[in-house]
């Protein structure tokens, strides 16, 4: 039977690390991630008196407790969420380049954001009163998955996905999105102006427990849900066709990845605004370490992006100190070029 | 010819200023201008500034030695930018403004985010916001309001009746210029304030802005209007305005007359005959601080040179 041949472990290319001495290695760097991140920020503080509560000051205990944690928190689930999302992304469509962007998650939590950055003030004030400072977040998530839901309804015909509908569909929808984010912009004032810059380079500065609990529920579920898709993913890497004679449930792969990767963007975006980068490097980081098998691949991809967001946002908090940088610069200015060295010496195993 | 980039830093830098300047929108102020928790300590000795014309009170009342820091928009006076800076007023790190363990914070209204602002609270730092409206009361206000939270009521009396007296001063030259030039059947001056020529693209300031609110306290009138805020404007509707006078902000970007008044926009208007473009700091201009007495006059006689 082939699907009983393809279970089997893929023979290792000689040379690669074992995925559980990878998957070690990663928690090592996500643990020590977490430490430098708590540990280090623009303000001296005594942590361990802050966590153990032995006489901290409360300038102290807020720092650690309602800034750094949060903050940590907020971050290790951005990044895990985006880069397992880009890994599913990119095993779905079979592109290197697909990003968790493709399914329009993106340009519609960008709008929804906008939306509600420029034109928030006209809401009813009862409404403004219930929403209050979560007017932004709620608009970019329902922005978010209501385009996905729209390219999902586009692209699916009598049961079937078609990825390449899709893709052109989710194109225009964008380009339409940003065309309407464009008049927003022209209609912003100048201070709403300076706002949707920040917000489109996306920073953990407004992290706090009320946007984690908000947050962690959608982005863990999705965590979790993700390497039950690995086997499919790996099917599909061998085309539509391949998979479904390999017995692999084609359309139900295709559309549980779809929803999970905008249920997990969408809720990412909403507490941190766009973040790009991790989505697409971080997958391709691993696989040129451990190779494509999803089933090593997308909870490796959770530590690394995790602790990349973590060691990102805590550059970006001491860099300028007191000041703070948007994390989206952080993450590419940094990002990009180890990337293209790793590229460059490993080129002849890219393959996804 | 400067490169892009140094134009683009240029025209953000701006834009800050503008930003920082510009609110007109005194809705929650009322309740969010209380100081947080009751008077700030009577001597908060370290004080964190944010917001330009809030800084620059904070100098011209004598308090300038009891600041630890400062935001991205104060750059005036010189002394000011040797504060340590804790980024955009609208873009505070919490973390990086308890840092500086400041006993008093001070920002102009539009402060935020909400949640920095909730976190620097939490830590029960006072976090006083100065009313900021555009307006010659507003900035008579914003003094009383930092006298106030550094409890220095005889030195704020003192520049608030100065600054006051300054003011009066110069609307009343200004006035005496007006009806001058009725006798003479002269109305105001057409004047338009360009934020930033960048690109051979124009954004004026239309109503509601504080560059229109200078302009008419210095005796001319803004030419452009139908749009609100700062706006990129078209050519035709600059040819159709057709400006007198030309008012930008001083800058690496702003262009020498010659660059601006060969510009299609500008090329035909009565400002290009007469090569009338004024420029003027930019904090000074639109900051509504302590210096608007000699901003007004200054602008004023920049605009009508004849009596100046």
């Amino acid at each position: 039977m082939v699907a009983i041949a393809h279970r089997e472990a893929p023979p290792r290319r000689p040379g690669r690390p074992a995925p559980g001495l990878v998957m070690a290695g990663l928690a090592l760097l996500l643990a020590v991630a977490a430490g430098v991140g708590l540990f280090q920020g623009a303000a001296e503080t005594s942590v361990r008196a802050a966590l153990w509560g032995e006489g901290a000051s409360l300038r102290d205990h807020v720092i650690v407790w309602d800034i750094r944690l949060p903050r940590l928190v907020l971050g290790a689930l951005v990044g895990a969420a985006l880069a397992v999302s880009g890994a599913l992304m990119q095993g779905l469509f079979r592109n290197p380049l697909a990003d968790p962007g493709l399914v329009g998650v993106g340009a519609g939590a960008g709008l929804g954001a906008v939306l509600a950055i420029v034109l928030g003030g006209l809401l009813p004030p009862a409404v403004l009163a219930v929403a209050g400072v979560w007017t932004v977040p709620l608009a970019a998530f329902a922005g978010g998955w209501i385009t996905t839901l729209v390219l999902y309804r586009v692209a699916t015909r009598g049961g079937r996905t078609s990825m390449a509908t899709m893709l052109l569909a989710g194109i225009a929808i964008a380009a339409l999105a940003g065309a309407l984010t464009g008049v927003m912009i022209y209609l912003a004032d100048d201070r709403q102006l300076r706002d949707l810059t920040f917000w489109g380079l996306g920073s953990l500065a407004g992290a706090n427990w009320a946007k984690v609990q908000a947050g962690a529920p959608l982005m863990l579920a999705v965590l979790l849900a993700a390497p039950v898709l690995a086997r499919g993913l790996n099917g599909l890497a061998l085309g539509e066709a391949a998979a479904h004679h390999m017995g692999i449930p084609v359309e139900r792969v295709k559309s549980a990845t779809i929803l999970l990767v905008a249920a997990a963007t969408g809720a990412a975006v909403a507490v941190s605004g766009g973040i790009g980068f991790v989505g697409i490097v971080v997958p391709h980081l691993l696989r040129l370490v451990m190779g494509p098998d999803h089933r090593g691949l997308l909870p490796a991809a959770a530590l690394l992006g995790a602790a990349v967001l973590i060691l990102a946002d805590t550059l970006a908090r001491i860099l300028v100190a007191p000041a703070e940088l948007p994390i989206g610069i952080v993450t590419a200015v940094l990002g990009a070029p180890v990337f293209l060295w790793i590229l460059l010496r490993r080129r002849a195993l890219l393959e996804v | 010819m400067r490169g892009p980039v140094v134009r683009g830093a240029a025209v953000l830098r701006g834009l800050a200023l503008a930003v920082g300047l510009a609110s007109v929108t005194v809705t929650a102020t009322a309740a969010a201008s209380e100081p947080a928790s009751g008077p700030a300590s009577e001597s908060a000795m370290r004080v964190l500034s944010i917001g330009g014309a809030v800084t620059e009170i904070v100098y011209a009342l004598g308090a300038g030695d009891r600041l630890v820091g400062r935001d991205t928009t104060s750059v005036f006076p010189p002394q000011a930018a040797a504060l340590p800076d804790v980024g955009y007023i609208r873009r505070l790190s919490p973390e990086g403004v308890l840092s500086l363990g400041p006993e008093l914070i001070l920002a102009e209204e539009g402060a935020g985010p909400a949640e920095a602002v909730e976190a620097i609270e939490a830590a029960s730092t006072p976090f006083v916001i100065i009313p900021d409206d555009p307006s010659p009361a507003g900035v008579l206000r914003k003094i009383d309001a930092v006298a106030a939270a550094l409890d220095m009521p005889e030195a704020g009396a003192a520049l608030s009746a100065r600054v006051e007296a300054e003011i009066a001063a110069a609307r009343a030259a200004v006035t005496a210029g007006q009806s001058r030039g009725q006798s003479e059947g002269i109305g105001p001056r057409r004047a338009i304030f360009l934020l930033s020529t960048a690109g051979g693209r124009l954004m004026a300031a239309g109503s509601d802005s504080s560059a229109e609110r200078m302009l008419e306290l210095a005796g001319a009138r803004n030419a452009l209007t139908g749009f609100s805020g700062y706006k990129q404007v078209s050519d035709e509707a600059l040819i159709a305005a057709a400006p007198e006078v030309v008012v930008m902000m001083a800058g690496d970007s702003t262009p020498t007359p010659e660059a601006l008044f060969a510009m299609p926009a500008l090329a035909a208007s009565p400002a290009a005959a007469s090569r009338a473009l004024v420029v003027m700091d930019g904090l000074a201009l639109l900051g509504f601080g302590p210096r608007i007495g000699q901003a007004i006059r200054d602008l004023n006689a920049a605009l009508y040179p004849a009596e100046g």
